[in-house]
């Protein structure tokens, strides 16, 4: 299977589809679409164990190794955590394991998200890549 | 959209009145502020920003020690407030004013004071199901030290006190009823009056926690006969950290000091110390003096207005929100008193509600979201959080309309 764009890359394209939109209502719009186009999260997975720790809206996250590369499903019960997660799934997914773990992440303060999401929120947003980046390690230690 | 457009009925004028809070022409991302979080803290008009000005630019100096010319301008501008707020609520004498941080401070005070005096193992203090956390944790540490146990009326669907259980509970253990005037999530005003005359029959003080009420009705403490009453200044346009205990005075004589420090006593010396008479006893350290010679000001802009107008005008938001919002399918509003002021709350079927929030935020509109420091109320409804938006003076029907709008919008993108 072919690795991804690179993390770089993906987050560029993120900030600059981001940047289109003059408005903030129509900004979280677009965050809340991507949450939309989301792989559907099987409910049976929706458990206590799948569940991010750091949360304050329940947000369940389920890792998958496939021929070496890591994918990731999401969901929330916020249309805008899912909108969050589903930025991260795009990034990190079809990445491999280590690029994942080394990755850094430039688009939230690019996006001006961290100034403007609720400092609750952007707690659990980092729960959120600490938790993803903490099953690409598992992985490469496989 | 113009948010100022409507003059309501009863002849309050509303524009001119918003003319005298500079915030309101804020504009957050670009948009005109509708600003509905007003529970939380209100807006301060010009005249209260000013005199924290002219305090700190004309007379600034510690009170009650100094002989010199500023200290006495500033004491005597202090000692004022307190006769103000006396005549303000009708409180018999000036002595009955303690100034505290705001509501949360009054309640501990009487909750630590009140308690040590009279309280004892097995005795029963009542609060209600729609109490914010600062009238239930005070009591809860209060009771786990004295050993005494916490009673609460429980509340109906529609958020009002279930009158019949209040009676069930008290009870010659009962020491003190604590009660909130006007709840804060869900806007229910609770007959406090016939409250206070019901624990009176056993001898029970009630302490109000009038934070929601004053900004939205008169208040009179003599004809409530309420034994405590506690508020905030920053939810009646004054500046944030000030607030006043009203206790009748012959409980706040029975009471022992809070805290101990300058100011609160009349002689110090390490055989015997003796405490300063009432109000002082529990007003140790520098108070928060620009902050209670703002409150003044904020209630001068009160005075300035037709108390029973605001309320005319208040019911009328109120009404109008709860009507507009109520035809949106989805939308179940929580806390449908017959008797209410200031609160719609609300949540949006299958929408959380700090997205919500959020949504609206970005449109300009600022409510608020989550449990409101009502954690009891919210598992009542079995609600994880509402929307709550609570309106002010300044507050126009076009507002309204904004949020009504709003929250369309929002549904429509969050579903």
């Amino acid at each position: 299977m072919m690795e991804a764009e690179s993390i770089q890359q993906i987050q560029e394209d993120i900030v600059s589809d981001f940047d289109l939109f003059d408005d903030w209502t129509e900004k979280y719009q677009y965050i809340i679409e991507l949450g939309q186009q989301l792989e559907a999260f099987p409910e049976n997975l929706k458990t206590e164990e799948n569940k991010i720790k750091g949360c304050q809206s329940s947000v369940w996250m389920v890792p998958e190794n496939n021929n070496g590369l890591v994918f990731y499903k999401a969901d929330s019960d916020s249309s805008i955590v899912k909108g969050l997660a589903a930025m991260l799934v795009k990034i990190f997914s079809g990445q491999k394991p280590e690029t994942v773990a080394n990755a850094e992440l430039f688009f939230i303060d690019r996006m001006g998200l961290s100034q403007h999401l609720a400092p609750t929120r952007v707690n659990g947003l980092a729960a959120m890549v600490k938790q993803m980046k903490l099953y690409a390690l598992a992985f490469n230690n496989i | 959209m113009e948010v100022a457009q409507t003059k309501p009925a009863d002849h309050l004028d509303v524009l001119k009145i918003r003319e005298q809070f500079p915030i309101l022409s804020q504009k957050p991302y670009g948009k005109p502020l509708v600003y509905l979080d007003n529970a939380a803290t209100t807006q301060k008009p010009i005249a209260v920003i000013n005199k924290i000005v002219e305090y700190y630019s004309g007379y600034n100096s510690n009170i009650h020690r100094g002989v010199h010319f500023l200290s006495q301008q500033a004491s005597a501008a202090f000692d004022n407030v307190r006769k103000q707020v006396a005549q303000y609520i009708h409180a018999k004498d000036e002595r009955e004013i303690v100034f505290t941080k705001g509501t949360t401070d009054g309640i501990n005070l009487v909750a630590y004071c009140y308690g040590s005096r009279f309280i004892k193992p097995g005795d029963e203090v009542i609060v209600s199901q729609m109490e914010h956390h600062s009238n239930i944790v005070p009591w809860q540490l209060m009771c786990e030290q004295r050993g005494a146990v916490l009673k609460v009326i429980p509340i109906n669907e529609n958020g009002e006190l279930i009158w019949e259980e209040f009676i069930k509970l008290l009870s010659p253990k009962t020491r003190l009823v604590s009660v909130v005037y006007i709840s804060n999530s869900l806007g229910t005003i609770n007959p406090v009056k016939k409250i206070i005359a019901e624990a009176h029959k056993f001898n029970v003080p009630v302490l109000l926690d009038a934070a929601q009420a004053m900004a939205h009705m008169p208040i009179d403490v003599q004809d409530l006969d309420c034994d405590f009453l506690a508020f905030s200044g920053h939810k009646m346009y004054g500046p944030t950290g000030v607030g006043c205990l009203y206790g009748k005075a012959s409980w706040l004589e029975e009471m022992p000091p809070y805290q101990g420090g300058g100011d609160m006593i009349s002689s110090v010396s390490f055989e015997k110390t003796t405490y300063n008479e009432i109000p002082y006893k529990f007003e140790a350290g520098t108070p928060h003096i620009e902050g209670v010679i703002a409150l003044g000001a904020a209630l001068d802009f009160l005075q300035s207005l037709d108390m029973n107008k605001v309320k005319a005008h208040e019911e009328e938001l109120v009404n109008y929100a709860m009507k507009q919002l109520s035809s949106i399918e989805g939308l179940r509003l929580i806390g449908t008193a017959a008797q209410k002021a200031g609160v719609v709350s609300f949540v949006l079927e299958g929408i959380n509600s700090l997205d919500a929030g959020m949504m609206l935020d970005t449109m300009g509109i600022a409510v608020r979201t989550g449990q409101h420091c009502t954690e009891p109320v919210m598992l009542c409804y079995k609600v994880k959080g509402t929307i709550r938006a609570s309106f002010a003076v300044y507050n126009t029907m076009a507002e309204v309309d904004a949020l009504t709008d709003g929250v369309k919008r929002v549904i429509k993108m969050l579903k």
